[in-house]
């Protein structure tokens, strides 16, 4: 029996001969980094609650804090106050936010997935786009993607930055104006925060071709040898660990949020 | 035995369209199998090409269900049989009937690329002498049979057919072979930038899910190229660094 359907040639936005639920993971990522956009977006131009009053817990959004807004937090902050000149759209977050989220958007694994995921570019393997031009990476705009290594340097400081926070969020008012040694659930939640972190920005692309796959003669240099095997055993799962910690750091932010808003005192292990 | 029916694309670049096939099928058979049975039976003019059967030639590459596969190595029970299995020849090139289509673009695109170039012999009797471990990061890239799959899968040349200006999957993995050689001394990054538009790869890993040899197309291969791309024409830290360095 003929049917007399379709060609090879004629494309049809979203065409495929697949059968399987090929729409799953594109609509996945869609939704995913949808909703993280939007609650960044909005904690990020919040500009409070990043500090809570009763616990050493710094929200990663906020880390590192170059400006306070307020007293308690001017007094964790790297330069005090927020300059009045500022203008009112700048919070603390603005000033350092776009470094890690420069990272994430130039990443090799989230190009992949966003191009699929936004631009249907393509929508999945072997299924028709919705559009006829393509100049992928090799002409402006999204040639700036190869910037990646740089925000790479960036995120390396700033993972050693949210490990520091860890360590103040290991001492707490122990209300006679001194500190005090403890381990809250928040402490727990950035530290777990700082492993994923690192697992991912350890496992970056441009760092594996940095420390050893820039050479062909691996075996002359030892030490990129060592290095290059571990950045490509943590690049192996890079996927994982890039949604794992995007997750994390968007969970981590809401407990501080949390607790900052409604005053909650979480477990604490003195 | 149980019938299963496989809507095959008939014709040629011209004239074409799908028919359908009802024919028996048994357990252990592979698609190719259900085509050469309704050859046999059905439609003794229908064209495949295969050679080996056994996921090695790479001849009978064609897309089963819309994803690109070896004939030879898709196994029915692996297929939904209620319903009709599509077969179809490769999208990314040109027809030349039913399940066949005309491959010899990528034989022109490996004649254009700088070939292997060994530094001078180690040895007295022209031999080299190679570290394992310098071998092992490019060792994957020999498994590739030229099926031409990632080709296929390809968005850039399935969809938008800039056959002329990127040279796809393969052939990266092909330069890629090349340029991460211990003993190899031929700089192809200046092609790799221009005329081989490895920026026109935006990293979707279709390549790589394809791959009946399951190479690391994208992770191994294209993205080390990329970033040696970088290294040579983005950085200008790097060429700073490297101009201080001598």
């Amino acid at each position: 029996m003929a049917h007399p359907e379709l060609t090879l040639t004629e494309h049809r936005p979203f065409q495929t001969q697949r059968k399987d639920t090929w729409w799953v993971q594109p609509l996945a990522v869609f939704i995913g980094l949808g909703v993280f956009i939007v609650y960044a977006t909005f904690r990020v131009f919040e500009g409070n609650h990043f500090l809570p009053e009763n616990a050493p817990y710094l929200t990663p959004f906020y880390s590192p804090l170059l400006f306070g807004t307020s007293e308690h937090s001017n007094d964790h902050s790297w330069f005090g106050a927020m300059p009045a000149w500022m203008p009112g759209v700048i919070t603390p977050a603005v000033l350092i936010l776009w470094a890690p989220l420069g990272f994430r958007f130039t990443c090799y694994y989230y190009r992949g997935a966003y191009y699929k995921a936004f631009w249907a570019d393509p929508p999945s393997c072997s299924v028709s786009e919705p559009r006829k031009g393509y100049r992928g990476e090799h002409s402006f705009p999204l040639i700036i993607q190869n910037i990646h290594r740089y925000f790479l340097y960036v995120a390396i400081v700033i993972v050693g930055i949210l490990a520091y926070d860890v360590w103040e969020a290991l001492w707490f008012d122990d209300g006679n104006g001194g500190k005090t040694f403890g381990i809250g659930i928040g402490t727990i939640i950035l530290a777990v925060n700082v492993v994923l972190l690192g697992g991912y920005t350890f496992g970056c692309h441009s760092l594996r071709h940095l420390v050893g796959g820039i050479v062909d003669l691996l075996s002359k240099a030892p030490v990129r040898r060592n290095l290059y095997n571990c950045v490509s055993c943590l690049n192996q799962r890079h996927m994982l660990w890039a949604w794992m910690s995007l997750l994390w750091v968007g969970f981590s932010d809401l407990y501080v949020r949390t607790i900052a808003v409604t005053g909650w005192q979480d477990y604490i292990t003195f | 035995m149980a019938k299963a029916t496989f809507r095959i694309w008939r014709g040629d670049a011209d004239n074409a369209q799908y028919v359908d096939y009802e024919t028996e099928v048994s357990e252990g058979m592979v698609v190719l199998d259900a085509v050469h049975r309704i050859q046999a039976e059905q439609a003794n003019d229908l064209a495949v090409r295969w050679n080996c059967k056994a996921g090695k030639c790479g001849s009978c590459s064609a897309e089963v269900n819309g994803n690109p596969k070896l004939l030879c190595m898709t196994r029915l029970n692996d297929l939904p049989l209620d319903q009709p299995v599509t077969v179809e020849p490769m999208r990314a090139f040109p027809i030349i009937k039913d399940l066949v289509t005309d491959v010899s673009w990528n034989y022109k695109v490996k004649e254009k690329m700088k070939p292997f170039t060994p530094r001078p012999p180690d040895a007295e009797d022209g031999t080299w002498r190679m570290e394992q471990v310098d071998i092992d990061h490019i060792q994957e890239f020999k498994k590739c049979i030229e099926c031409f799959l990632c080709q296929d899968v390809c968005h850039v040349l399935r969809e938008h057919h800039l056959h002329e200006e990127f040279i796809g999957p393969r052939y990266l993995v092909y330069a890629a072979s090349l340029e991460m050689h211990p003993i190899d001394t031929e700089n192809r990054l200046e092609e790799l930038k221009g005329e081989d538009g490895i920026g026109y790869c935006n990293i979707t890993k279709c390549c790589t899910k394809v791959c009946p040899e399951h190479i690391t197309i994208t992770d191994n291969a294209i993205i080390p190229l990329k970033e040696r791309v970088v290294d040579e024409f983005y950085d200008p830290l790097r060429k700073l660094f490297k101009v201080f360095s001598g």
